[in-house]
């Protein structure tokens, strides 16, 4: 029994952590049709505001629920009125390109500005023990964690007013204009929203992970690929894809070796868009958002 | 005025082409060095010039030809002694995985963000898989895989048939060279032919390329197969020029960066991703030995500001510079 729990938990963990690194990307790629390549970049930009508020005395929770969404969605906000802005509508490689030259920028200012060190916080929550098995409880944090997010996403989207305008205004961005929604704001603050959820969730990661000006590409092929793989919808794209490989990554992880893992994972997304070319969520989940 | 640009990218070829192969009489022995790896990436290139910018096919993955023709080479070579079948067999390896990834994608009418997703992740399980090769348990014949740090020890290309004659490095330059001109010329003429104008009418509009009753599928995978054998031919030509070859030409940044000299110098030339390539590795070089600015932030704002304002590419806003130019020069005659 207490196996089967293990593997449930570590298995949930999969996926979680693989969601929440790839929902910021999902929300910017569903809503505005940008590939931000710099959204490796926004996580670790997450992971090192964190690590660097904890180690100046900020308490934890301030410094990954507030300090480090709050850094990564002004960095957004300028990138945005800089560079994306004038993106909206252009081919997705040119999106790529750009968002490419972002992510140069930010690990060249990041590397100078704080060296080529690997920085950490030690989880928090200590372990848990289940039966003759130990857990870190950390990991139960990253579930729950996952699971308010996309919760708190939906009910965003679904239920307030500015979630409306949010899906109306990509929907049919004229029509929105014409009833007096300033598409360029509803653009804009979908981008730091975005930007937001990526610094949180390299936050979130950190603990785990570590993080070092480089760190960012160890994510953009996993999330970017988790995000293709899911289709256009981000919300419930984003959980199906992650579900899928996440589950299918960490089973043939244990059954083998972690290398064979990440081969699946990647195997498994190319057979997906051999047999969905439009995304997971382009075929199944249609009226999901 | 219709200016003839093939014929003008032919003339300036030919002006280059002497200027070329004159350098190592000017030149120290490094900057010959240099210049052979110059060639080669220009060959890779051309490659993704080919397949993308006049296919239409975005290859996001380019590089996965380069790395197993590299890993071909090291092993062939390593193993035959001969470094010209080694090469053979690097372009041969490249097409024919290149004829069944593309048999699987383009049936399967996987096209676009899709297709670039698919040939950049085939890159990534390649470079994880050999990544992960390391210990002694992993050989092919008598040569190690190496893992994370690769195949080193390779042999550079010989004389045909007489492996005791390896090349001087000005040898591999001109070698280099020739194998530049060579894909330049036979690129252009392959756009010559029937079969060429096809694959650039597919790109130009599908739909209509089926209706007239090409089979596009065909066509797709005839120039995506062309490509891969180019960027092999470099990835072997790399290996043998550096001695050795690591997963990290699997990886994003290197997949990522030719795309960036495909795009900057412009979609639909051939000279256009050359001088990218060029422009590009020479920039990095140089902002790495004057320490002038961080290499990043630089090429993060050249690439930025390049898509903002010259989304084209270089080449084709140069001809639309040089046409304004050339036709007020038309009517100032005229009036």
């Amino acid at each position: 029994m207490d196996v089967f729990a293990v593997l449930i938990i570590q298995s949930l963990y999969a996926v979680a952590s693989l969601a929440l690194i790839s929902v910021g990307l999902a929300l910017i790629f569903g809503m505005l049709r940008i590939i931000n390549f710099a959204h490796g970049e926004f996580l670790m930009l997450g992971g090192f505001a964190f690590v660097i508020a904890v180690s100046s005395g900020v308490n934890i929770w301030v410094a990954m629920f507030l300090v480090a969404p709050a850094i990564v969605g002004s960095i957004g906000y300028v990138v945005e009125r800089l560079v994306i802005r004038h993106l909206y509508g252009r081919r997705v490689i040119e999106t790529v390109l750009a968002t490419w030259g972002i992510s140069l920028v930010l690990i060249g200012i990041t590397s100078s500005a704080v060296g080529y060190f690997q920085r950490g916080v030690t989880p928090p929550f200590g372990s848990v023990r289940i039966g003759a098995y130990s857990e870190g409880g950390y990991t139960f944090f990253v579930i729950a964690v996952a699971i308010a997010i996309f919760a708190g996403l939906y009910g965003f989207m679904r239920f307030t007013l500015a979630g409306l305008i949010t899906r109306g205004t990509m929907q049919q961005p004229d029509m929105a204009s014409a009833l007096g929604v300033s598409k360029t704001r509803v653009n804009t603050l979908t981008f730091v929203a975005g930007a937001a959820l990526a610094g949180f969730a390299g936050a979130v990661m950190a603990p785990i992970t570590g993080v070092v000006p480089t760190s960012g590409a160890a994510y953009i092929a996993k999330s970017f690929i988790t995000v293709i793989i899911g289709g256009a919808a981000p919300i419930t794209g984003t959980i199906s894809a992650a579900t899928l490989l996440g589950m299918t990554s960490y089973f043939t992880t244990l059954f083998t070796r972690p290398v064979i893992g990440e081969v699946v994972l990647l195997a498994t997304a190319i057979v997906v868009l051999r047999f969905l070319p439009t995304g997971i969520t382009g075929r199944f989940f249609r009226r999901g958002m | 005025m219709n200016t003839n640009w093939n014929r003008v990218g032919l003339v300036t070829m030919g002006v280059v082409t002497p200027c070329l192969l004159a350098i190592p009489g000017f030149v120290s022995a490094i900057v010959v060095f240099d210049l052979t790896l110059y060639a080669l990436m220009a060959i890779l290139a051309m490659s993704l010039a080919v397949v993308w910018g006049y296919g239409g096919i975005l290859s996001f993955g380019q590089v996965l030809f380069f790395g197993l023709g590299g890993y071909s080479y090291a092993i062939a070579a390593i193993n035959l002694g001969d470094t010209t079948s080694a090469i053979a067999l690097a372009m041969l390896i490249s097409m024919g995985f290149a004829a069944l990834l593309g048999y699987f994608m383009f049936w399967g009418q996987i096209s676009d963000v899709y297709l670039a997703v698919t040939t950049l992740t085939i890159s990534l399980i390649l470079g994880t898989t050999i990544n992960s090769m390391s210990g002694t348990e992993h050989t092919i014949g008598s040569v190690p895989i190496g893992g994370y740090n690769g195949i080193s020890g390779i042999p550079p290309v010989s004389v045909p048939f007489s492996p005791d004659h390896p090349l001087d490095f000005v040898s591999m330059y001109y070698l280099s060279i020739a194998l530049m001109l060579i894909t330049y010329f036979g690129l252009r003429w392959i756009f010559w032919t029937r079969f060429g104008r096809i694959v650039v009418s597919i790109r130009e509009n599908e739909t209509r390329a089926q209706l007239i009753g090409h089979d596009v599928r065909r066509f797709k995978l005839g120039i995506y197969v062309i490509g891969a054998g180019l960027s092999g031919l470099a990835g072997g030509l790399y290996a043998a020029w550096s001695g050795l070859i690591n997963p990290d030409v699997f990886g994003v940044a290197f997949a990522a960066q030719v795309i960036v000299w495909v795009i900057l110098g412009g979609l639909g030339t051939l000279i256009g991703p050359i001088l990218g390539s060029v422009g590009i590795q020479a920039l990095i070089l140089w902002l790495g030995k004057t320490r002038l600015v961080d290499a990043n932030i630089a090429l993060g704002i050249l690439f930025i500001v390049f898509v903002l304002l010259v989304p084209a590419g270089l080449m084709p806003k140069l001809q639309t510079v040089a046409e304004r130019v050339l036709n007020k020069i038309h009517d100032k005659e005229r009036s």
